[in-house]
């Protein structure tokens, strides 16, 4: 690793240090961290999408055309409209004429509400029904391999399935009262419901442990890269690199003595 | 005019969107990828909204002195430094002045934010016409790297990729992981066993985070793996069904009010 990279790493590693600051308070390195990724994250999205989109999708369909002509001369000339109804948005800054933004608004939601109808309806509800409706293996009923309660393929499993699809819709039905059978259906529903954000639920802390996991990893490898003690020796090794960590590490140790005297210092006044 | 043409808008391009799906015919793939460019290139100039709006706050908190302004410039010269460096790329083997022509750029940009927000505006407009001096004369001299709009060389430029994977991802993989403190903190006083339904849920979250726990005995974690398996796959899954199916209805319901006019509220006042 050379050392403008170790630098970049360094920066990294400051940066995820300032983030976990939070957790002891509100303070000025976190705040950095919290503005900077706003800009840096707006930037990014910017770039990413005149690269991947805009120019591909607008610039590369006129590039035939000439400027002077307003690209009315390109073979695909009638991908301005967008373009033009794109820059109408921008008449939302004027006060007199924000009406105007409401025409490619319109077009834009007309589009989207038009596409996103026979499309949810596929992808979502109709796909899901489908998978629900499996026919119930009553042969295996407690799974293939005997009896197994805990088997996912089992009949058993797949007639939960069905039954707690049906109970959590029928839970999210609020037009008729949940009384009687009605409401023992929906108890049932809930219950599944319930199991389900807890499975959910303990499935999200995990993933963020493992992150909180991976940035103890890169704090590691930084470290090791500092004293070359990785499993690769670093050619371009020196000096530089310890220095680099001492300073970061001399910093971070400063803020939390300065904290600590601050703490006493307003405990014994 | 105002409020009309743009409801019949929505509703002739919304029905004939619907309508087209169901046509089997290639003009109707075409006339969909058509009008699918045509919301995506509508969207981008939209985006430009939200960029001008995050910068017209910054600077609006940098004019006013308001609480923690003075990271507003960290927010726009991250912003720039993106943008900046997006849009260009290495051609030699050097760099050049490179880095002379990124600092004065970021210099203007904090000028001209100096030019609107004080009340010496001459000087700052006067600097601000020094710094924008310097980057052209270095854009305009400097070959070791170029300027790209139409052509994609600057997401491989290594300073954004180093933007991206040493700011941006360690930032926002830090602030997920402080997630992880916070949820565990807030479950503790959200899912005490207080009833049958938030016992439920308490003991599904605990297998499912005991799964890759190795330090339980007598075998115990293959039975946690195979019982949070279960979960996941059976009752989690129905669970997420009745959701998904349950979202895909409320989208379609949302998206029919929105075609046939009864809901408006997307179209502001006015």
């Amino acid at each position: 690793m050379e050392f403008t990279d170790f630098l970049w790493m360094t920066c990294g590693i400051f940066l995820t240090l300032a983030t976990f600051s939070f957790l002891y308070k509100d303070n000025p390195f976190y705040k950095f961290a919290e503005h900077l990724v706003v800009g840096v994250s707006a930037g990014f999205f910017v770039i990413i999408l005149w690269h991947n989109t805009l120019v591909p999708n607008l610039f590369q369909k006129l590039e035939d055309g000439d400027w002077y002509m307003l690209w009315l001369n390109s073979s695909e000339w009638w991908y301005i409209i967008p373009a033009l109804l794109g820059v109408l948005m921008w008449t939302r800054f004027s006060k007199e004429y924000s009406w105007v933004s409401r025409w490619p608004m319109g077009l834009y939601i007309g589009i989207s509400t038009g596409i996103a109808i026979p499309l949810e309806m596929a992808n979502r509800v109709n796909k899901q029904l489908h998978a629900m409706m499996v026919e119930i293996d009553w042969a295996n009923f407690f799974g293939a391999d005997g009896f197994d309660l805990l088997s996912t393929t089992s009949g058993l499993a797949q007639l939960i399935i069905f039954l707690g699809t049906v109970a959590g819709l029928i839970y999210f039905f609020f037009s008729k009262e949940h009384k009687g059978v009605f409401g023992g259906v929906a108890k049932f529903g809930i219950w599944i419901l319930m199991i389900g954000f807890g499975a959910s639920f303990g499935y999200t802390v995990m993933a963020r442990v493992s992150l909180f996991i991976n940035r103890m990893q890169d704090t590691k490898a930084w470290g090791l890269e500092a004293f070359n003690a990785n499993d690769i020796a670093n050619p371009n090794y020196g000096s530089q690199y310890q220095i680099v960590f001492w300073a970061l590490t001399l910093f971070v140790v400063g803020y939390i003595v300065k904290e600590i005297m601050q703490h006493l210092k307003s405990k014994n006044a | 005019m105002k409020r009309q043409l743009p409801f019949l808008l929505v509703f002739l391009f919304g029905a004939f969107m619907v309508f087209q799906y169901y046509v089997p015919h290639e003009s109707s793939e075409f006339v969909y990828e058509f009008l699918l460019d045509w919301v995506m290139i509508i969207g981008i100039f939209a985006l430009a909204l939200g960029i001008w709006s995050l910068y017209t706050v910054s600077v609006d908190k940098i004019r006013h002195k308001k609480e923690n302004w003075a990271y507003s410039y960290v927010t726009l010269i991250g912003l720039f430094i993106m943008v900046v460096l997006g849009f260009t790329y290495k051609v030699g083997d050097s760099w050049g002045f490179y880095s002379v022509f990124v600092i004065s750029l970021m210099t203007l940009l904090g000028f001209l934010i100096q030019t609107s927000v004080s009340k010496d505006k001459g000087l700052w407009l006067g600097l601000s016409g020094l710094s924008l001096v310097v980057a052209l004369g270095i854009a305009f001299t400097d070959d070791s790297w170029g300027i790209a709009f139409m052509t994609s060389e600057g997401l491989s430029n290594t300073m954004f990729t180093n933007f991206a994977d040493f700011v941006l991802t360690p930032i926002l993989a830090t602030m997920f992981s402080l997630l992880a403190f916070f949820i565990a903190s807030a479950a503790y006083r959200a899912f005490r066993a207080r009833n049958i339904l938030a016992t439920l849920l308490l003991i599904a979250a605990i297998i499912v985070m005991l799964r890759f726990n190795p330090y339980m005995p007598f075998g115990l974690p293959e039975y946690m793996a195979k019982t949070s398996n279960w979960l996941m796959n059976v009752p989690n899954l129905a669970a997420q069904r009745a959701i998904v199916i349950g979202i895909g209805l409320g989208i379609v319901a949302t998206s029919l009010k929105v075609i046939l006019g009864i809901e408006r509220g997307y179209m502001g006042k006015g």
